[in-house]
C-alpha cells in the first residue's frame, strides 16, 4: 500500500470497483443469513440491526472513520489524522496505488459497515434498537477505525512496524467483531430462556442463501484486497474458494461423527467458518496452506460454538464461535503457512520462517482481541448506564418486530406470533386504532 | 347426532376423505394440531445443541353425523388412517345436542 505511483491503472480499478460492490452485498448477506437463524418474532428486527449498520457507518466513514484509519499517522502506529475529515483533500483525481483514493476509501468503507453487523449476531433478539444506533457510529469510531490503523494504516504498529500480516482482515473485521460481540452479549446478558427454551433457526433456506451471498461477496472482500488484477488476486481468489470448500468438509465431518447428521446450519456455518480464517491468510499462504486453514476452521469453530452452553454466555449466533475463533486461527496459521511467492518475503515456520513470524502474528492478535474486547465492553456499559441497552421483558417476550417495529415479517397465525390478520381491513380503511407499545 | 373427532398423521388425510366421502358424509372440518401421545417427540441438532421438539404435527378431523351410521363412520376413519405405527393418532364421538344450518336455520338432523 505505497502512494508511490501517481497514475490510476484502469485495469485494477474496474476490478476494484466491482470488489467494493461484491463487499457490500455481504452485508445484506449477513442479514438473511442470521435473520434466518433467530426466532419469527424478531427476524426484521435482525435484518435491520444489519441494515441499519450501512447507512450509520458510511456517515461516520466518510466523517472521521476514514481519515483516522487511513490518515497519516499521528500518535506512534496507533491512530491517524484528521485532515482528511469529510474526505477533504480528496478529490476524484486523488490516487492511492493504482485506483483512485476515492475508491479505495470506498472498499474499506465497506469493510467497516460488516463489520459492525458482525457483531449484532451476538445480541439477536433483545437489544433496544435506539441503543444500538447510538453503538454502532461510535464503535466504528473508537474500536473498529484504530485497530484498522494499526493493521492497514500508514505507520500503523502491526503491520508497517512489527511486521505481523494480515491480507484482508482477519484482525480488524473477524477477530474485532468476535471479541465486541463476547463484550456485548456479557453487558446485556442472555435471553430470556437461554439453555433451557428451545430456539430453532427458524428459517434454514434463507441461512444458506446468506451464506451463499457471504461467500460471494467474499471473493471480492479477499481478491479486491490485493487492491489491483492480478496474480495475487487471483491467488487469494482461489484460496477462499478452497478454504470455504474445506471449512464445509470439515464442521459436516465433525458433525456425521458426534450428531449423526450433517446438516444444510451445519454446512453453512463450515462455509462462514473456513472463509473467515482464509480472510487474513488468503493473500500469505500457498494453496495446501489454505486447504488447512479452511480444514481446521471448520472442524475447531464446530465445536467451539458450543462452549457458549458450558460457559454460560449468549452469543447468540455464534460470533465468538466462528468469526473471532476462526479469525485466530487463521491469522495464526500465516505463522506457519506463510510463503515468500504470496508475502513477496516473509515466510512461516513451514517454510524455513522459525518461530518470530508466529511470534509476531501471536502478539498481534492478542493485542487486537484484548482492545476490541475492552474498549466494547466499556462502551456497552457506559451506553447500558445511559439509555439501557436491552429491550423490554416484555419487549423481549412478544418478540422486537412488533413491538419496536411495528410489523411481522410472515402473514400466517401461527401460535400467536404471526401477524394480526384480523386487523387488517381496518387498517387499510383509517388510521390503525391499536397503538402498538413502542420503544421508549 | 354424534360428534366424531379423529386425530391423524397429516398424511393420511386423503385416505380418510376418500372413505368418508364413500360413506356419503357431505362435510367436515379439518384443522392443523400439534400433540404427543405414545409416540412422544423427536429430537433435532442445530450447531451441535440438541433440541427435544415434545409436539408433532398432526391433523384434527371433526364430522357430525346422525347416531345410527357413527359407528360406521369411525370404523372408515380408523381403517384409512391406519398405518399399525406408533402415532397413528386417536378417534372419538361427543353427543351432539343440536346443529343448525345457518344458511337456511334448518335444526337437527335435517341441518347435516
Amino acid at each position: 500500500m505505497t502512494l508511490a505511483a501517481a497514475h490510476v491503472d484502469t485495469g485494477d480499478t474496474a476490478w476494484l470497483l466491482a470488489a467494493t460492490a461484491l463487499v457490500l452485498l455481504m452485508t445484506p448477506g449477513l442479514a438473511l443469513f442470521y435473520g434466518g437463524m433467530v426466532r419469527t418474532k424478531s427476524v426484521l428486527n435482525m435484518l435491520m440491526m444489519s441494515f441499519v449498520s450501512i447507512a450509520l457507518v458510511t456517515v461516520v466513514w466518510l466523517a472521521a472513520g476514514y481519515s483516522l484509519a487511513f490518515g497519516d499517522d499521528v500518535f506512534g502506529g496507533l491512530i491517524g489524522g484528521l485532515g482528511h475529515s469529510g474526505m477533504s483533500g480528496i478529490g476524484p483525481g486523488s490516487v492511492h496505488g493504482t485506483v483512485p483514493t476515492l475508491l479505495f476509501a470506498t472498499f474499506q468503507l465497506t469493510f467497516a459497515i460488516i463489520t459492525a453487523a458482525l457483531v449484532s449476531g451476538a445480541v439477536a433478539d433483545r437489544t433496544k434498537f435506539s441503543a444500538w444506533l447510538v453503538f454502532v457510529p461510535v464503535w466504528a469510531l473508537v474500536v473498529y477505525v484504530p485497530v484498522t490503523h494499526w493493521v492497514w494504516g500508514p505507520g500503523g504498529w502491526i503491520v508497517d512496524r512489527l511486521g505481523a500480516l494480515d491480507f484482508a482482515g482477519g484482525m480488524p473485521v473477524e477477530i474485532t467483531s468476535g471479541a465486541s460481540g463476547l463484550a456485548l452479549c456479557l453487558v446485556l446478558g442472555p435471553r430470556l430462556g437461554f439453555r433451557k427454551d428451545a430456539m430453532r433457526p427458524h428459517n434454514l433456506p434463507m441461512v444458506i442463501l446468506g451464506a451463499g451471498l457471504l461467500w460471494f461477496g467474499w471473493f471480492g472482500f479477499n481478491a479486491g484486497s490485493a487492491l489491483g488484477a492480478n496474480g495475487l488476486a487471483a491467488a487469494a481468489f482461489l484460496n477462499t474458494l478452497a478454504a470455504g470448500c474445506t471449512g464445509l468438509l470439515g464442521w459436516l465431518f465433525v458433525e456425521q461423527r458426534r450428531d449423526g447428521h450433517p446438516t444444510t446450519l451445519g454446512a453453512a456455518s463450515g462455509a462462514v467458518a473456513g472463509l473467515v480464517a482464509i480472510t487474513p491468510s488468503c493473500g500469505t499462504v500457498s494453496l495446501l496452506g489454505a486447504l488447512v486453514v479452511g480444514l481446521a476452521a471448520g472442524v475447531v469453530c464446530s465445536y467451539a460454538v458450543s462452549w457458549k452452553f458450558r460457559l454460560n454466555y449468549d452469543d447468540s449466533l455464534d460470533v465468538v464461535g466462528v468469526h473471532l475463533v476462526g479469525g485466530i486461527i487463521g491469522t495464526l496459521l500465516i505463522g506457519l503457512f506463510a510463503e515468500k511467492a504470496m508475502t513477496g518475503g516473509a515466510e512461516g515456520l513451514f517454510y524455513g520462517g522459525g518461530l518470530v513470524p508466529l511470534g509476531r502474528q501471536l502478539l498481534a492478535v492478542a493485542a487486537v482481541g484484548a482492545y476490541a474486547f475492552g474498549v466494547t465492553y466499556g462502551l456497552g456499559k457506559l451506553i447500558d448506564r445511559a439509555l439501557g441497552f436491552r429491550a423490554s421483558e416484555e419487549q423481549e417476550h412478544t418478540g422486537l418486530d412488533l413491538t419496536v417495529h411495528a410489523e411481522t415479517a410472515y402473514d400466517h397465525g401461527v401460535l400467536g406470533h404471526g401477524a394480526p390478520v384480523n386487523h387488517s381491513l381496518v387498517a387499510a380503511q383509517q388510521a390503525p386504532t391499536r397503538k402498538v407499545e413502542s420503544q421508549a | 347426532m354424534k360428534l366424531i373427532t379423529a386425530i391423524v398423521k397429516p398424511y393420511r388425510l386423503d385416505e380418510v376423505k376418500t372413505a368418508l366421502q364413500e360413506l356419503g358424509v357431505h362435510g367436515l372440518t379439518v384443522s392443523e394440531a400439534s400433540g404427543y401421545g405414545r409416540q412422544r417427540g423427536h429430537t433435532e441438532v442445530y450447531r451441535g445443541a440438541e433440541y427435544r421438539v415434545d409436539l408433532v404435527p398432526k391433523v384434527r378431523i371433526e364430522v357430525v353425523v346422525e347416531d345410527a351410521v357413527a359407528d360406521d363412520v369411525i370404523d372408515a376413519i380408523v381403517g384409512a388412517a391406519q398405518t399399525g405405527k406408533i402415532g397413528d393418532g386417536k378417534v372419538w364421538a361427543l353427543p351432539v345436542e343440536t346443529v343448525v344450518r345457518v344458511r337456511t336455520g334448518e335444526r337437527g338432523p335435517d341441518a347435516l
